[in-house]
């Protein structure tokens, strides 16, 4: 009896307790996280500007910002440029990259994994602006690439505006494949040897023991890295603004950029915050797959 | 004694909860110095070369006269690309923390700014003022900084007209005339394929801005210039509606198409960035690496010894021509007028004695001194009659363009349009037809100025 009464209060305590702990993150979420979210979500039905007679009334116009964008051509470029960008630099260059040098440098001396694993973290603890401009001055006119090729006779070639997407994928990937070989890496110590070294005594040649030991092993990891790449991805910005500022033309015009053309190069404050809704709801119904896929 | 932890638990969370807000809480006393003075803050843009712009070191000038010493004058620039500067302004004034004291606006975007409740009117102030009331202001010229409600918001320091600039010594090369007049587009781009065959092969036959980067100069310099020059304008003024479709619009795009196939324009790379501005004028032009440019009147500001790139031939070397009309219909000629005023922010903190700067900032002499370091044309009468003004080169002939100049139109939507301008220009530049580039443009205006502000010709 006397056991029970110290018993109950103790366990009433701990359901509220974790309440406490997790009020401050909670407030935080709601002030930086929700409450700009209400508020773009309310901002996409009005038309508010950064300039004009709408910066200072703003008319609610329901869904006209939402019709526009599904009329809008440039709306289509832009998502058929971000899930080109995507593919190219977040699934295949930094997921299967960062893979493939995590791989190679399984089981190899510690100072080949110190070096090799060194020259391929200096992209990602470059900052990204710091990142953009080295490359925008190695794809440049007068830049490395053409000094380079121009020594063995070859003219120059103005890559930013002939190749703009490949030269933005190959930044994208310079820049963040480290982080998945970091995740990998952790990810390949952790297979077992014993099975890999029982599938070779059963005479597994090693594209087998790749495909059926590491790859099911690791799948988790595949999964989890895949959408965290992705959304990071997503998100760039200041890496493709300042090597071609979504152009020329529109050709590297991604959602954030066209969002931000829209919003503070346009002045259209509105449209903007309703580009910024669809790019929301590509990253959560990405997420989502991914998350799915898991299961 | 449960119960007590709990309440302890409570107090710790109400306490990290609120010591969050601290990081919320602004600065106060911004804006004074610890001398006791006050500080005018004044914003411009700084087009990338910083303290040797023309308007820093005006402002250093004119600070250092200014007989006032209970307020200390400070420049606080934001360098932006054309395009980027007045967004950027935009947000600076939406806020008493951070609206400066004095602003430069753009006449095209006085109207906007003044609409969204962003500057004070100064009619009450000007009253006073007698260089505003006794004429030394031309006219015309206070039209530019008054907005649609009819209140002033602005006291202008510049305007300009455009043209084609052209460099006679390739014009010599290639057999052209070295007093060039072209009486119409065709005239223009015959040049322009003459000097491609003749000159060398790094020398850009005509440069005009395309990209979105470059902003107004865009709009203004090149789409405006082209557009107007065909009869055609941007808004209808009777109606009150903006030309969404005309064959106008077509032709303008059609000659910027064809620059651009014919490779008789930039190279991409070159124009299409913030800095195309500063690579024509400051670069190619007086490296004779280009022959003809379309520009503003105040490009040779950048040639003086205190000029960002001192260029002492320039005064033989370069030509001013007028921009002929599409078939060379009547006026002839065209060209467009724009301008800069200084403003007070509704946001800023010492209107008064921002107002008593701009007052001296602009009187006679300071005025004089600004328009003929940054090669600008003047808008105070007696600045025009200065021989200390008119024996500077291509100042004449600049003022004598303004007679036929045309302006842009005085709507708070024009920003917002002119924007679509912009991308309509890059997109015909880098390969979208003509046509299709007008259809969007159509919409995306339709979009900002209702389709009861619209029509089609």
């Amino acid at each position: 009896m006397s056991s029970l009464t110290v018993h109950l209060p103790s366990k009433k305590r701990k359901t509220y307790t974790w309440l406490y702990f997790l009020l401050p993150s909670i407030a935080i979420m709601l002030v930086f996280f929700i409450y700009p979210i209400l508020l773009t979500f309310f901002y996409s039905f009005t038309n508010l500007a950064l300039t004009g007679e709408s910066a200072k009334e703003l008319k609610f116009i329901g869904l006209d910002n939402y019709i526009h964008m599904f009329q809008d051509p440039t709306v289509k470029v832009s998502i058929w440029n971000t899930l080109i960008f995507l593919f190219g630099s977040a699934v295949i260059g930094q997921q299967v990259l960062g893979f493939l040098i995590a791989l190679l440098m399984k089981h190899k001396s510690k100072m080949f994994r110190r070096v090799i694993g060194t020259i391929v973290l200096a992209g990602w603890v470059t900052p990204e602006i710091v990142c953009a401009l080295c490359l925008y001055s190695f794809f440049g006119d007068e830049g490395t690439l053409n000094s380079i090729i121009s020594f063995f006779g070859i003219p120059g070639i103005t890559w930013l505006y002939t190749v703009p997407m490949l030269t933005i994928i190959l930044a994208n990937i310079w820049h963040g494949t480290a982080f998945s070989m970091l995740v990998f890496q952790a990810a390949l110590d952790d297979v077992p040897r014993e099975i890999e070294e029982a599938a070779v005594m059963d005479g597994a040649s090693k594209w087998q023991n790749l495909t059926r030991i590491i790859i099911p092993v690791i799948k988790d990891t595949i999964t989890t890295n895949m959408m965290l790449v992705t959304l990071q991805t997503l998100g760039v910005f200041g890496l493709i603004y300042a090597m071609t500022g979504g152009g020329p033309g529109t050709s590297t015009t991604t959602l954030p950029i066209f969002m931000y053309n829209q919003a503070f190069v346009n002045y259209q404050l509105g449209y903007g915050t309703a580009i910024s809704l669809l790019l929301l709801i590509i990253g959560v119904v990405l997420s989502l797959f991914y998350i799915r896929s898991m299961k | 004694m449960a119960i007590n932890k709990n309440r302890f638990m409570l107090l710790i969370t109400i306490l990290m909860c609120v010591s969050l807000l601290f990081g919320c809480s602004s600065s106060t006393g911004k804006g004074d110095s610890k001398s006791g003075k006050k500080t005018i803050t004044i914003t411009y843009r700084d087009d990338g070369i910083g303290e040797e712009g023309t308007l820093y070191k005006w402002i250093k000038e004119v600070s250092a006269s200014y007989p006032d010493k209970t307020v200390e004058i400070k420049p606080t620039p934001i360098q932006a690309s054309e395009g980027d500067y007045f967004a950027k302004i935009a947000l600076a004034l939406k806020s008493k923390d951070t609206a400066p004291d004095i602003v430069t606006e753009d006449t095209f975007i006085l109207n906007s700014d003044a609409s969204a409740g962003y500057l004070e009117p100064l009619d009450g102030k000007l009253k006073g003022w007698e260089d505003w009331t006794n004429g030394s202001f031309i006219e015309a010229m206070k039209k530019g900084v008054t907005a649609s409600d009819g209140k002033v918001y602005g006291v202008p320091y510049n305007t300009d007209s455009r043209g084609l600039w052209y460099n006679k010594d390739i014009f010599k090369q290639a057999g052209l005339p070295e007093d060039w007049k072209p009486k119409n587009w065709d005239e223009v781009l015959d040049a322009a394929r003459t000097i491609k065959q003749k000159a060398a092969n790094d020398v850009v036959p005509i440069w005009m801005n395309l990209g979105k980067a470059t902003g107004e100069a865009t709009s203004m310099q090149t789409y405006e210039m082209l557009l107007y020059g065909t009869g055609e304008r941007l808004y209808q003024d009777d109606s009150s509606k903006w030309i969404i479709k005309s064959q106008g619009i077509l032709d303008a795009l059609t000659f910027i198409e064809t620059i651009n196939k014919e490779k008789l324009g930039p190279p991409l790379s070159k124009v299409l960035n913030g800095q195309a501005g500063n690579t024509s004028s400051r670069e190619l032009l007086p490296k004779g690496k280009l022959a003809i440019s379309l520009d503003g009147s105040w490009i040779t500001g950048n040639y003086f010894d205190t000029g960002a790139a001192p260029w002492p031939e320039y005064k033989d070397v370069l030509g001013f021509a007028p921009m002929p009309t599409s078939k060379g219909q009547e006026p002839g000629s065209i060209t467009l007028a724009g301008g800069w005023a200084l403003s007070i922010p509704s946001n800023a903190k010492h209107k008064d004695e921002a107002w008593e700067f701009i007052k001296y900032a602009l009187n006679k002499e300071n005025t004089q001194k600004l328009v003929i370091a940054s090669g600008n044309i003047t808008v105070r009468a007696d600045v025009a009659k200065d021989p200390g003004y008119t024996k500077m080169p291509f100042n004449e002939i600049a003022t004598e363009y303004l007679q036929n100049a045309e302006f842009r139109p005085a709507q708070d939507k024009y920003p917002e349009v002119s924007t679509q301008i912009q991308s309509m220009v890059e997109s015909v530049t880098t390969g979208t037809s003509p046509a299709d580039a007008l259809k969007k443009y159509a919409q995306d205006v339709t979009r900002i100025v209702g389709a009861d502000h619209v029509v089609e010709k």
